[in-house]
């Protein structure tokens, strides 16, 4: 049988919304406060949803070991206390959560190999939040 | 089409432990949750059903009975009790998070008749849920 696991993990990081193809006033109009020079920081949670049979002898879709030891790895240690606009992903694309999003959900379907992907979802306030499950998601 | 969903709160013990492993697959596998003592969750159990809604109530289905096949199918079942122990499902099974998201889908399923179960998830702690949807 088929079930979907999801698993919540959180890092704090710093962002700067600010496009080089925009105008210094197309920014500020874009961004609002997000434009602000000095850049500003959230605590994000990243859900990872991943989906599977279940495995008979273990009852579990993916040992949650594997995948906590992958998102650590990968991910946290990756972004957790971190300038997102300084990351080689952000050179070209605006660090937006619609943004983050997508380069997590490619970090964690290239390398993860133990349960199929479902859907990446990002809390980057308690109000706002961002899914993908790629170009081919629901 | 209209979702609703119905949260509910119950709390067990568990272990997990496979027979067919070796003490030491066991614990690998398994970690701390293989503490033949067991150990314990607050689970908090979300249902979701779906249909279409009746014009003359204005309901997908009527909450009061949805309540009900909830609490005496899963909650009188499962509330304080040590799953492996006391729960059917759980003599053979390892009361994962996974197989009790399925157990409480084939404990539903066959008696909710006013409205289709779309989805079962439950979460075992905030930051970990298993969403079934009854696939094969």
């Amino acid at each position: 049988m088929k079930a979907h696991l999801s698993r919540r993990y959180m890092f704090s990081a710093s962002h700067r919304l600010h496009s080089d193809k925009m105008s210094e006033e197309e920014n500020r109009v874009t961004y609002g406060k997000c434009n602000n020079p000095y850049g500003h920081g959230h605590n994000y949670t990243v859900e990872v949803t991943v989906s599977g049979p279940v495995d008979q002898r273990t009852g579990m879709v993916c040992n949650l070991v594997d995948l906590d030891g992958f998102v650590h790895n990968q991910i946290l240690e990756r972004y957790d206390h971190q300038n997102l606009n300084v990351l080689p992903e952000f050179a070209q694309q605006v660090p937006t959560t619609e943004n983050l999003c997508v380069a997590i959900y490619e970090i964690v379907k290239r390398g993860f190999r133990k349960a199929h992907l479902e859907k990446i979802r990002i809390e980057e306030t308690m109000m706002n939040s961002f899914e993908y499950s790629g170009e081919n998601g629901r | 089409m209209v979702y609703l969903t119905r949260k509910a709160e119950f709390s067990a013990s568990h272990h997990y432990h496979n027979p067919a492993f070796t003490p030491e697959e066991n614990a690998r596998i398994f970690g701390k949750c293989n503490n033949p003592n067991g150990h314990g969750h607050n689970y908090t159990l979300e249902v979701t059903v779906k249909g279409a809604v009746d014009p003359k109530s204005g309901f997908v289905v009527d909450l009061k009975q949805l309540k009900d096949v909830m609490s005496r199918e899963v909650l009188d079942a499962l509330d304080h009790r040590f799953l492996n122990k006391e729960v059917p499902e759980f003599f053979t099974r390892i009361p994962t998070t996974e197989n009790l998201a399925i157990a409480i889908w084939q404990r539903l399923a066959p008696k909710l008749n006013a409205a289709q179960l779309h989805r079962v998830r439950v979460y075992e702690t905030p930051d970990l849920f298993v969403d079934f949807y009854g696939e094969a």
